[in-house]
């Protein structure tokens, strides 16, 4: 082997080349700048293209078909903004793929949600975001603030029939504390393809609650980074995927600077020939980031025959130096023993599945932690329960 | 009034070398008010004994009957077993994530009894139930044997033993693993659930250890899938002295 300067330096940790890798993406604001996507990419080898409705290649986008309801609590400020407005971009968002840079293109305007400074809100402010059908494409942005020492919960509810692409970007600034929930109850025809990007700032705590229910393709990609030391992200998520239904979650978590935490659990049930759930959990760790902390999980309970899961956590470690850095993925069936120890006490099959599903999620949906979600959660597991699990017996 | 009657009981699992016979004719009478101790060398099949009673899908009955009070055991779910009046308390009960103890314990009485327990009594009953066994009541808000010790998870099977009050109980090995103290505590509920009402009760143990606080009847020395012995208590005492030895070598 020929030692060259080049191998020598990065042996040596030196060199801040970039990396070839999905881990160390390059984003561009040009469409022209992200090839039509063919499946054989890293990045989409998991994803039915063409159930994406054209939302990856040229089919333009249309107007006036979404709807969005606010509810605010107290104080923070929800305003539209022309798309030609400075907080687009504020997170430091640049679309990653083609369909987040046609969307940034096409997105007529953006919904601004804004905590004020030292703000802490009452209650849940709800964005309900509902669609009507499926013809026409639409592209959405949306920009959430949590200015310094603010605290908030802000709920986005996607519902109804949609081919939407979005990019949701969070701020969170010095110190500020925010939960924001991508709640996806959309109808079985909707399409969504959303990509939320957050920056937190130093001491800045987010909790970013993604609950996919509905939708014939859903695929989100969460990114964070931080602006300074100490800030910390929980991203949390739950889904169910029925018979047919594509579930993507594409989580990546830039360790951009130190004494940072990251905290990743996403948890999924699947039911039904087709149902396809797609976990990808990415963490780096950048050699600035001395100090840092991240964990990320995720656990598939796959409830019959014909279901697939794939889950694949990737971490990169470009610094030694750090509190800890772990990951677990597992994909299983019910848990025959704990079926049985439950019958034992005379409990019956049906009441005893149902009971091992509510558990899955309960430390899940306990975590989240917002209450005005707590009631639909369970309640929805358990509609999604009777839809299969229980009907089969 | 109960009686569980076992007779030529033959059992086998799947292996990858194919079915393996574990149970080779098993006959056992137990009625009520009688205290039953089964011991045996490790891979004697007393476990198997005790999950073919409870219903387990992992072994195969391929002979002889089941039967509690005539009605045919074998043909039941594991969960009419349970309703039927068997109970097993388990070597290794399991961990269940995210169901909590008060949960799961009112989730079987219901199942057990037909309908819920009455709110005010029941969680008095429940209380008292853990105080008994020294277990803190704070247990009934944590997940089912999750991050219990081993002491704990088996005193949470005497807890569900004493609410769910069925008519026999299997116990199997509840003394393995335990410390003295915690072997008292265990089998004071044993012994409180015996003079409850005329109960079976089969114990399984690899050790007579646990017999100095449970008095059995009847003492049956389990090897190769058989009973190869039975008597009294007395019997007992001469396993403790003699091991299992005299019957291994026979049964090779």
């Amino acid at each position: 082997m020929t030692i060259t300067k080049e191998s020598v330096a990065s042996a040596l940790e030196l060199s801040t080349d970039r990396v070839d890798s999905h881990l160390h993406p390059e984003g561009s604001f040009d469409v022209a700048a992200h090839e039509v996507p063919t499946g054989r990419e890293e990045v989409w080898r998991f994803t039915p293209l063409k159930r994406l409705r054209g939302l990856a290649d040229d089919v333009a986008f249309g107007t006036g078909t979404l709807k969005v309801d606010v509810d605010s609590a107290d104080g923070v400020v929800v305003e539209q903004v022309g798309a030609d407005s400075a907080l687009r971009g504020s997170s430091g968002l640049v679309p990653l793929d083609r369909v987040s840079a046609r969307a940034w293109a096409a997105a007529p305007d953006a919904t601004v949600v804004r905590i004020p400074t030292e703000h802490v809100a009452a209650g849940a402010t709800v964005l309900t975001i509902s669609g009507t059908g499926i013809d026409t494409l639409a592209a959405g942005h949306t920009v959430i603030v949590a200015e310094k020492f603010s605290k908030a919960t802000v709920v986005l509810r996607f519902e109804g029939s949609a081919v939407l692409a979005d990019n949701i970007e969070i701020v969170v600034e010095d110190g500020a504390d925010l939960t924001v929930v991508s709640m996806q109850d959309w109808a079985d025809d909707a399409v969504h393809h959303s990509s939320q990007h957050a920056l937190i700032g130093r001491d800045a705590n987010l909790k970013h609650v993604a609950v996919t229910f509905g939708g014939d393709l859903v695929r989100h990609d969460t990114t964070a980074e931080y602006a300074g030391p100490g800030g910390s992200v929980e991203m949390l998520g739950m889904y169910f995927a029925d018979a047919g239904q594509h579930i993507e979650h594409r989580l990546f978590v830039d360790h951009t600077a130190p004494k940072t935490k990251s905290n990743v659990i996403y948890k999924g049930a699947l039911q039904g020939e087709g149902a396809h759930a797609v976990w990808i959990g990415n963490v780096l760790i950048r050699k600035v980031a001395e100090g840092i902390e991240t964990y990320e999980e995720n656990r598939n309970l796959v409830l019959t025959d014909g279901c697939r899961a794939d889950s694949v956590p990737n971490l990169e470690i470009e610094t030694g130096e750090i509190e800890g850095a772990g990951h677990a993925s597992a994909v299983g069936r019910f848990d025959d023993e704990q079926l049985f120890y439950l019958r034992s006490r005379g409990i019956e099959e049906s009441e005893a599945r149902r009971l091992v599903v509510h558990g899955f999620f309960n430390d899940l949906i306990r975590k989240i932690g917002v209450d005005a979600l707590e009631e639909k959660l369970t309640l929805t597991v358990e509609a999604e329960l009777a839809k299969n699990v229980l009907k089969a017996l | 009034m109960a009686t569980l009657e076992i007779k030529d009981l033959q059992v086998s699992v799947d292996t990858e070398d194919g079915p393996k016979e574990i149970l080779k004719g098993v006959n056992l009478t137990i009625k009520d008010g009688e205290t039953h101790a089964i011991m045996g060398p490790n891979g004697s099949g007393k476990s198997t004994l005790a999950y073919s009673i409870a219903g387990h899908p992992r072994y195969n009955i391929t002979g002889g009957s089941v039967t509690l009070d005539g009605v045919d055991v074998l043909a039941m779910t594991v969960d009419e077993r349970a309703r039927a009046g068997l109970f097993l308390a388990m070597q290794y009960p399991v961990e269940v994530p995210g169901v909590s103890v008060s949960n799961f314990l009112r989730t079987a009485k219901t199942a057990i009894d037909g309908e819920a327990p009455k709110l005010r009594t029941w969680v008095k009953d429940v209380n008292e139930a853990m105080d008994r066994v020294k277990m803190d009541t704070s247990f009934a808000s944590r997940n089912v044997n999750e991050g219990f010790s081993g002491g704990e998870k088996k005193r949470h099977e005497i807890v569900q033993l004493e609410l769910l009050d069925p008519k026999v109980a299997v116990l199997d090995e509840t003394d393995s693993g335990l410390d003295v103290d915690a072997l008292k505590i265990v089998s004071e509920g044993v012994n409180r659930f015996k003079e409850s009402g005329d109960k079976g009760v089969l114990l399984i143990t690899h050790y007579t250890r646990i017999l100095r606080y449970i008095k059995p009847d009847f003492v049956h020395v389990f090897v190769n899938g058989k009973v190869a012995d039975q008597g009294g208590p007395e019997l007992a005492d001469e396993l403790e002295a003699n091991g299992y030895d005299k019957y291994v070598s026979a049964a090779v």
